[in-house]
């Protein structure tokens, strides 16, 4: 005997494709204050990763990962949540701390060489930078699982690449948020790039690629709940999703896991070479359908864009990301501060190579 | 007082501290319907209910990884690994997070929470179920590690290490798990964290221990009593913060010291306890520092572990070598 036990399904979601036309089924009901201030955030990100960018050739800042061409991502992930959700990062989602209220310098603190760009503000409810990529994936399903046993009406959003997908720390973190319902969404970032491994296998035989899933976002139905894909160079398309996802997890529904499919316009951090392995057809073709400008169509069309406009946000973001700069470059860690942060109080090893240091 | 063994300590501990704390929760593999593989746990989700005392999936990463979640969100996770060699697949959230977070945010963001384990051999176990991992997690900024020996230590050790701001890595001798019934009260009370017992007083040499090791070491200086030498028995109870003045202070008095732990040679805390005599105590020392440890091998298969344990015989012979150096 044999028969069919399963059979599942990936939903696919665009709502403003990439001229600018939407899908008026599918749009969110938005204030044109809000269409702006995504269009904002993007540009605000946008500035701040070329000014970082920058700041890196120059040897003012440390190795950087830039988020060009992945700001709908960020920008309509972080716009879904409430301000007392949590979320959780890798280390590209610039734009999510800066809409948690985390200054520009504080980021460039941290990319330049300090921790104390990671004393975040009180209240901004994001974890900081987590370079061990798809690890986060269970700090957000545990602080879910909390807020559920504390019967909380929040939830987390935690933001993976699609690399992570292919990390153990990933797959337990689903399978836990699965098995307790928790009141989690984790969000892939696929940019199709780790470094230089490509997302989607070209050899029928052979690896050389991240995963032969035909999609990411399936991954979740292994566990037991809805994984959804998205275009995700499209701001309105992320934000809906995100923030449908997000409601469920406060209501009690349980988990999402939504696939982003953006590009990875720059290299994987200051310290790769794409051209290595990059073929330079493919990047221009996705330059086509970067966020930014599909955006503003969208907007000009609704007459909430033109020159005038862009000029005054881009002058505003750079007043606000110079002004990040100037401080940033201020600042000196204090030496004494990497012994006394290790545990609330110092040990008596620490007391003494802390007594060492000084004399 | 109720004559306890060092796992009804545990339990004892936990249960007390979860009536006075709501924020405790107990998580891991079979640690509720089932009371945990050693019964470390038994009765705790029967009383606290199942949202507090957690049967999770088997995924020790994921143990871990989501005790720190928990804990960022003002939880007190105490989660238990089953077996000392399945921590392993939790050392990436334990080195990565759980030790750095409170560093990584200069204090804004901090991590306590505890991870018991049942650790060390002599119990005729499988392969992966002996280990002595002390080292790996003394070796990382950030976590503390404690070890009791005796039921009394363990109860206000593991009550000090729940109320404590920062992770600990509580670690139990599971060969002694039911081998002594002390005097434990009732209620809660703490054994301070960083500070070592001096379990016995001697003037001719310093026996250096923690956990099932104690134990030999006590019955070695019994033997030494009958040949005349007096050896002071110290239980160093907690790794990190160690207790370096207990230490060097008898080291000072007796000017002889030997180091006995499980773990392997190479690097065990004895290279550590032993590093730290030479640099303070150089021209008290009548002998050299001597370590009797496991050896630097896989723990083995049960039929060779009492050739690999440290036992008095060999405590004894380490004890002669100082005395006749």
């Amino acid at each position: 005997m044999q028969k069919i036990v399963g059979k599942f399904s990936v939903k696919y979601v665009q709502i403003v494709d990439e001229k600018g036309n939407v899908d008026k089924k599918l749009e969110p009901k938005l204030s044109p204050q809000q269409l702006r201030d995504l269009y904002k955030w993007m540009v605000l990100e946008r500035t701040f990763d070329n000014t970082a960018l920058s700041l890196q050739r120059e040897g003012r800042i440390g190795t950087y990962a830039q988020s060009l061409g992945e700001e709908a991502v960020h920008v309509g992930a972080t716009f879904a949540t409430r301000d007392s959700d949590w979320i959780f990062t890798d280390y590209r989602e610039h734009a999510s701390y800066l809409m948690r209220g985390v200054p520009v310098n504080n980021l460039l603190m941290h990319w330049g060489g300090s921790e104390d760009g990671m004393a975040l503000p009180e209240k901004s409810n994001i974890m900081p930078v987590c370079i061990p990529v798809g690890t986060q994936t269970l700090h957000g399903v545990g602080a879910a699982l909390a807020m559920k046993i504390k019967n909380q009406k929040t939830a987390t959003l935690t933001f993976v690449g699609d690399a992570s997908t292919s990390t153990g720390d990933f797959n337990e973190g689903l399978n836990f948020a699965g098995a307790f319902v928790t009141p989690s969404v984790i969000v892939i970032r696929n940019n199709h790039w780790a470094i230089s491994v490509p997302r989607t296998c070209h050899d029928a035989t052979w690896g050389g690629c991240q995963t032969r899933a035909e999609t990411l976002a399936q991954k979740a139905i292994g566990y037991g709940f809805e994984g959804i894909q998205v275009d995700g160079n499209d701001v309105l398309a992320v934000y809906t999703v995100v923030k449908q996802a997000m409601d469920r997890a406060r209501d009690g529904k349980g988990p999402t896991l939504i696939e982003c499919i953006t590009y990875r316009l720059g290299p994987h951090t200051t310290a790769d070479d794409p051209t290595r392995y990059q073929d330079p057809k493919i990047l221009k073709a996705w330059l086509e359908k970067e966020p930014l400008k599909r955006f503003q169509s969208y907007l000009k069309k609704k007459k909430l864009w033109d020159e005038k406009y862009e000029a005054a946000v881009q002058a505003e973001c750079k007043r606000i990301v110079d002004q990040g700069v100037a401080e940033a470059e201020k600042h000196k860690p204090k030496p004494t501060d990497m012994f006394d942060y290790v545990y609330k109080s110092l040990t008596p090893n620490l007391k003494e190579q802390r007594d060492e240091w000084q004399s | 007082m109720a004559k306890l063994t060092i796992v009804e300590a545990v339990r004892d501990a936990l249960y007390v501290e979860m009536g006075r704390d709501e924020k405790i929760i107990v998580l891991g593999e079979d640690v509720g319907v089932d009371g945990g593989v050693f019964r470390a746990t038994d009765g705790l989700q029967k009383k606290y209910g199942d949202r507090r005392v957690i049967d999770t999936p088997l995924a020790e990463s994921g143990i871990v990884g989501t005790s720190i979640g928990m804990a960022i969100q003002g939880l007190k996770p105490v989660c238990e690994i089953q077996f000392d060699g399945f921590t392993y697949p939790a050392f990436d959230q334990l080195f990565s997070h759980a030790a750095r977070i409170r560093n990584r945010t200069r204090g804004k963001i901090t991590c306590p929470l505890v991870l018991r384990f049942p650790y060390g051999g002599g119990i005729r176990a499988l392969e992966h179920h002996n280990e002595s991992p002390e080292s790996y997690f003394v070796h990382t900024a950030g976590l503390k590690v404690v070890i009791p020996s005796n039921p009394y230590d363990t109860k206000g050790l593991l009550i000090a290490a729940i109320r404590d701001p920062d992770p600990v890595i509580f670690m139990e001798p599971k060969r002694i798990y039911r081998a002594i019934r002390d005097e434990v009260p009732e209620g809660a009370y703490t054994v301070e964290i960083g500070k070592a017992n001096v379990l016995r007083e001697g003037t001719d040499l310093t026996l250096i221990s923690w956990g099932a090791m104690v134990r030999e070491a006590q019955k070695a200086a019994d033997a030494a009593a009958a040949q005349g030498v007096r050896a002071e028995v110290i239980d160093v109870r907690t790794l990190n913060p160690c207790d370096w003045d207990t230490i060097l202070s008898s080291v000072q008095k007796t000017g002889r010291a030997i180091i006995v732990h499980e773990a392997p040679h190479t690097l065990g805390f004895g290279a550590e306890i032993a590093a730290r005599i030479q640099e303070k105590l150089l021209l008290y020392l009548k002998a050299p520092v001597i370590r009797v440890t496991g050896y630097d091998t896989p723990f083995p298969y049960f039929k060779l572990e009492d050739a690999y344990l440290p036992n008095p015989e060999r405590i004894g012979r380490a004890i002669e070598q100082v005395m006749k150096f």
